[in-house]
């Protein structure tokens, strides 16, 4: 989807075992499910309801959604990196889209 | 004499106006807020079964009064060495005056280096907010912070 933007903050280097923070955003409503249009018919629920870190294809966490969560939902946490590579960022829809972000890492010894 | 006698009545008048204000208010509010609160301990025995949580190493930083209901950070970090033998596992975060009592559920590795995260909530009303930390010996730890909401957000 077009407006599904999403918007990641990770250091550009690091020194090996350092412990980096990365913030990451993604543009969603969040539709709780719990409002009602002018008819008064419930708003069906749509929202990011699984998010995941890798780096370098390992896991490093994972964080479940549910609609309490605001809209464009704001996600910051650590990361210790020993290694060069890339992190990948992956935010799960309720309606089975899935939006994927990538941001590198050179660390130094 | 006369006035003493007329203060009192008037004392006496605004007593029982506010009691029985304050009994409707508490009418009105209490059938919700224990329904709300039963849905996080049904929640909670779900996330950990029977295991009691004790208080301690789990922190949640969160404003005492929040304005605006549609989004208020908050911060959970948790006591933990983060060690492939040592660490937290999950961190669960639960409300008890939420149309729904889960709010999100953040998995820890002992990649992760910290076991701290942030983002942000919405809050229907002013309520308590918990933080339900477990670690990958089994333990359970948790805390409890209250928020005071003064514009609901979750629409409605």
């Amino acid at each position: 989807m077009a407006d599904i933007k999403p918007r990641i903050k990770v250091p550009k280097t690091a020194k090996k075992g350092e412990v980096v923070e990365i913030k990451t955003l993604v543009s969603h409503v969040m539709e709780s499910g719990q409002r009602k249009d002018a008819e008064g018919k419930t708003i069906p629920r749509k929202i990011i309801n699984r998010f995941t870190c890798e780096f370098n294809g390992k896991p490093v966490c994972e964080m479940t959604l549910h609609p309490a969560i605001s809209a464009n939902p704001f996600i910051s946490f650590f990361a210790k990196v020993e290694e060069s590579g890339t992190f990948t960022f992956t935010w799960y829809d309720d309606d089975g889209s899935v939006y994927k972000a990538e941001s590198k890492i050179d660390v130094t010894a | 004499m006369s006035t003493g006698t007329a203060a009192t009545r008037r004392r006496m008048i605004e007593q029982v106006g506010a009691g029985v204000l304050a009994a409707g208010g508490l009418l009105l509010l209490a059938p919700r807020a224990r329904a709300d609160l039963v849905k996080a301990q049904k929640l909670m025995k779900e996330l950990i079964g029977d295991r009691t949580p004790q208080e301690g190493k789990v922190r949640l930083e969160m404003p005492q009064i929040a304005e605006n209901g549609q989004s208020v950070p908050l911060t959970a970090a948790v006591d933990s060495p983060m060690t492939p033998d040592n660490y937290c596992r999950v961190v669960h975060i639960l409300a008890d005056g939420n149309p729904e009592a889960g709010v999100c559920s953040f998995e820890f590795t002992p990649m992760s280096g910290r076991a701290e995260f942030s983002t942000r909530m919405r809050l229907a009303q002013t309520q308590n907010v918990w933080a339900v930390a477990e670690m990958s010996d089994g333990s359970v730890w948790m805390t409890k912070t209250e928020v005071k909401v003064t514009i609901g957000g979750c629409g409605g």
